[in-house]
């Protein structure tokens, strides 16, 4: 997958033999030993490992529970609770599984950020950028429709409100959802398609991840400084320097996983899915899992009409166009300038944005009334204000600092400024 | 080198053993949930044994019960298919073994061994199932008066030993034992 | 970066200020239930090392099956589970004898009643939940099998937060309490329709439609607790906790083995990784 020259050299004969019939071997090497990241790397470029970690995990814990789960309104409620109550392990499966969800999102989102923070979607990485953000929508059809599968309360009302999304489309809208669910409302169809179709997405994200690997591995990483890979000095090899540090992350962040799984396993699940589905009943605060609520949020902020476009479906629009415009970021920035450690104006946006993605969040677990609606609105205009407006133009009228002329030396600079001796040796 | 050298590197091949040493032993905690969850779960485990009540169950007549998902042959002989299954001798047995669970393995395939057991010697207890692969077996019937297989041809007599065709072994008798005069407990 | 940080955690906590302020002032013009927030039970089964008291079980169960159980089903809990409670197998055995579930087709294709057995679950009260709302003037009961992880009053924020350190997991049981030992004479103004009774702790709104169900002495102890309508409270709401989460004890004790695991497994990858690094900075 690297480009490049392979320094691959096949050890035995049987080495030999493979090599040149299925070099494998020789791929294995290229993309995940020998290939050269930046030093100077920090934790924050941890989450892809991490998230590879949680893909399997999901994959495997899945395919377990698909084993006992049962995808017939009559009996799905209770498959889950007998894979709770009854299946051996089953209750510590099905809380890997439930939690790892939520694990996988908190991984991606500190993924997404470290590359806003550091310009990684910066050319020569927009294809990179662009298949991590179809990753991330297949993360969320694939979650959207896990939650369907227990058949609770908020797994129904759930699954009504988000397909009910593609009735705000003028004159199709109607026959789409109905094409979506397999009747005129949630019901046996739409949970026999939902597991089909969650079963097979996880796949398809590993496809795609795999594209995304590649295309990393033909560009290179960035690194903090965003200045790209010069000399040898600024690179060390991927194993063991890279596989040592995402394993001790990953160790790191089973402990939030496991933390969670046997302690609170229900924290960020909603009570009101442990009531099964009843289609005659809607439960008070209809709220989605906690890694929708900023979009949820910015959906419901929208409650006037934008000339032809009414209310419905503008607050539809805003929400894919909340996902859509992360599509457009490579484009969007117009900074020479890739880190945002060299950007002080940027800096201060950034975490402006990251707080206020945050508070976006909160205001989707709120109830639309009063001055919630006011705050959402606000907090809407900002998330697209930073897109639209705050990236194209400050990457104009922004003085950047200094950069330094290599990783090497930033390395080198940042040990002298800590008081640290510099006894750097060039390393062969 | 120097001593200073080699304690070093002592250190850090120790460090790495026991890093590696720790993922192993993770990574088998981890496997064994997921052996752990094929297992049969406590809901079937719960139904391992039922009670068969046979008040009902005339000389001549047979029960078929399912029993851990399958059919379980109970029949109240009539004397002359005990009679018949005495007559026969132990040599002309194809599987001279009693199969049954709840003596000794060893134990040969006499009709007293075969059946409930002393004074029960009219009550026969089996798995319906044909130990060649898996069929279940049409009651008196075949050339024996027994039990006969469809599917492949395997005769079985009254006391369920094989006699004739593919199947290797008799009808395995399962664990069983009447709790009362009328009720039998299998499993 | 640091001065990101600092920056990102003052505005974080301006922010947090604003939200609980207005929080407060969105709190005052809708109507917010429950009325009165649950109050926080010492509970045996709370924490890490959190484990059921077999002697509450059973006593909870007690009450379950002499008050609860004669409108809440349990449908989801089989008899063979009560060994948890601390029964051996010949007192379930026992216990599930004095139920009586419905089985067939016989012979004759007819449905017919025999006792229960430990691999049965509890029968429930009614038929179906026409029969059960036509019994309860026009309410069905819930069935209790999952109650205590169905209900929960929201934390509100920052609670939800410490809720993470604390491990809060406890807001069923908290609530079941406070509902069962929640009811008021005196409603304060707030309208409470024909045939509902005033509950200021009642989840979804001011009243509900089930009678204050327990009253002091109406179930015999035999351990010598407390026969009070808190007693009966507290150990029916405990049992129901059972209910919901049978495996919680195999589950936080698991825990910590997984937890000391990966620590130690954390410090050896961490030391593993300064090494291989050493040569590097």
């Amino acid at each position: 997958m690297s480009a490049g020259h392979s320094t691959y050299t096949p050890k035995s004969g049987i080495g030999r033999w493979m090599d040149a019939r299925l070099p494998l071997p020789r791929l294995v090497y290229d993309s995940f030993v020998a290939y050269p990241v930046p030093r100077n790397l920090n934790y924050a470029y941890t989450f892809g490992g991490i998230l590879s970690l949680m893909l399997v995990a999901q994959i495997v814990t899945g395919i377990v529970l698909a084993m006992h789960y049962a995808a017939n309104t009559e009996v799905a409620f209770n498959s889950v609770e007998k894979i709770m109550r009854d299946v051996n392990s089953g209750w510590l499966i099905r809380y890997l599984h439930s939690n790892g969800a939520s694990m996988f999102f908190i991984a991606v989102y500190v993924h997404i950020f470290r590359g806003l923070y550091y310009g990684s979607y910066k050319a020569p990485r927009e294809m990179l950028w662009i298949l991590g953000c179809i990753i991330y929508l297949l993360m969320m059809a694939t979650a959207f429709m896990g939650y369907v599968l227990p058949w609770g309360q908020m797994s129904f009302w759930g699954a009504t409100v988000i397909t009910g999304f593609f009735t705000a489309i003028p004159l199709v809208g109607e026959w789409i959802q109905q094409l979506l669910l397999g009747g005129f409302a949630v019901d046996n169809p739409t949970l026999n398609r939902f597991f089909s179709l969650h079963y097979l997405l996880p796949f398809m994200i590993a496809g795609v991840v795999v594209l995304h690997v590649w295309a990393l591995h033909v560009t290179g990483q960035t690194n903090p400084t965003g200045i790209e890979v010069k000399q040898k000095t600024d690179t060390v090899a991927f194993t063991p320097y890279a596989t040592v540090k995402d394993a001790f992350a990953m160790v790191v962040f089973l402990a939030l996983f496991a933390y969670f799984v046997f302690y609170i396993p229900n924290f960020l699940g909603h009570p009101d899915n442990y009531i099964e589905a009843d289609a005659l009943k809607t439960p008070a605060h209809i709220v989605p899992e906690w890694y929708f609520l900023p979009f949820y949020a910015i959906l419901r902020a929208i409650t006037f009409n934008i000339g032809p476009i009414d209310s419905k479906l503008g607050g539809v629009l805003a929400m894919f166009g909340a996902i859509a415009v992360l599509f457009v970021v490579p484009w969007l920035d117009t900074s020479k300038v890739r880190s945002a450690v060299y950007r002080p104006w940027f800096k201060l946006f950034f975490w402006l944005f990251v707080v206020n993605a945050i508070f976006l969040g909160w205001l989707g677990s709120r109830p639309a009334e009063g001055v919630y609606v006011a705050m959402a609105q606000g907090a809407t205009l900002y998330y697209f204000a930073f897109f639209v407006v705050i990236m194209p133009v400050l990457g104009l009228v922004e003085k950047p600092r200094r950069l330094p002329n290599s990783i090497t030396e930033a390395v080198l600079e940042k040990k002298s400024s800590a008081g640290a001796p510099a006894t750097e040796q060039a390393k062969g | 080198m120097s001593a200073t050298d080699s304690t070093e590197h002592t250190r850090r091949d120790f460090l790495y053993v026991a890093t590696g040493v720790a993922g192993a032993v993770g990574a088998a905690g981890v496997a064994w949930p997921f052996i752990d969850q094929m297992r049969p779960d406590a809901s079937t485990r719960a139904l391992a044994s039922i009670q068969v009540d046979v008040s009902g169950v005339e000389p001549g007549m047979s029960l078929t019960v399912k029993w851990r998902g399958r059919p379980v042959f109970i029949r109240n002989r009539t004397d002359k298919e005990i009679e018949e299954a005495r007559a026969v001798a132990l040599a002309d047995l194809k599987d001279p073994v009693a199969r049954n669970a709840n003596i000794a393995a060893d134990a040969p395939a006499t009709d007293i061994d075969r059946s409930a057991g002393e004074g029960k010697e009219n009550w026969l207890v089996m798995i319906g199932v044909c130990t060649h692969l898996g069929c279940v077996p049409l009651g008196q019937a075949g050339d024996f008066g027994g039990w006969f297989c469809p599917c492949h041809g395997s005769h079985y007599d009254t006391a369920g030993r094989i006699r004739k065709g593919p199947a290797p072994e008799n009808l395995a008798v399962p664990t069983f034992e009447f709790v009362s005069d009328t009720v039998i407990q299998v499993g | 970066m640091r001065k990101g940080i600092f920056a990102m955690k003052s505005i974080l906590n301006g922010l947090a200020a604003l939200g609980l302020g207005l929080a407060a002032v969105t709190a005052s013009n809708a109507a917010e239930y429950p009325i009165k927030k649950p109050v926080e039970q010492d509970w045996s089964f709370a924490g890490p090392f959190g484990t059921y008291d077999k002697g509450q079980l059973q006593r909870g169960f007690k009450v379950y099956r002499e008050v609860c159980a004669a409108c809440h089903s349990m449908n989801l809990v089989a008899f063979r589970n009560l060994e948890d409670l601390g029964y051996s197998e010949a007192q379930v055995r026992a216990i599930a004898a004095e139920y009586e579930v419905e089985d067939g087709p016989d012979d004759s294709g007819d449905m017919f009643m025999r006792a229960a057995k430990p691999s049965d679950r509890f029968p429930a009260p009614f038929a179906n939940p026409q029969q059960a709302a036509a019994s309860n003037s026009g309410a069905v009961p819930p069935d209790f099998s999952l109650i205590a992880k169905a209900r929960a009053v929201e934390r509100g924020f920052p609670t939800f937060v410490f809720d993470i350190f604390t491990q809060y997991a406890e807001a069923g049981p908290d609530y079941i309490h406070a509902l069962l030992t929640g009811y008021e004479e005196d409603a304060e103004g707030h309208e409470v329709p024909e045939g509902t009774y005033y509950n200021p702790y009642f989840i979804s709104s001011a009243s509900l439609a089930m009678a204050p169900p327990l009253s002091e002495g109406m179930v015999t102890y035999d351990d010598g607790a407390p026969e009070t309508v808190d007693q009966y409270s507290r150990d029916v709401s405990a049992f129901l906790m059972w209910a919901a989460e049978p495996h919680m004890e195999a589950r936080k004790s698991t825990g910590f083995v997984v937890m000391v695991f990966l620590l130690l497994f954390g410090g050896l990858m961490y030391l593993t990784k300064r090494k291989i690094w050493a040569d590097v900075h």
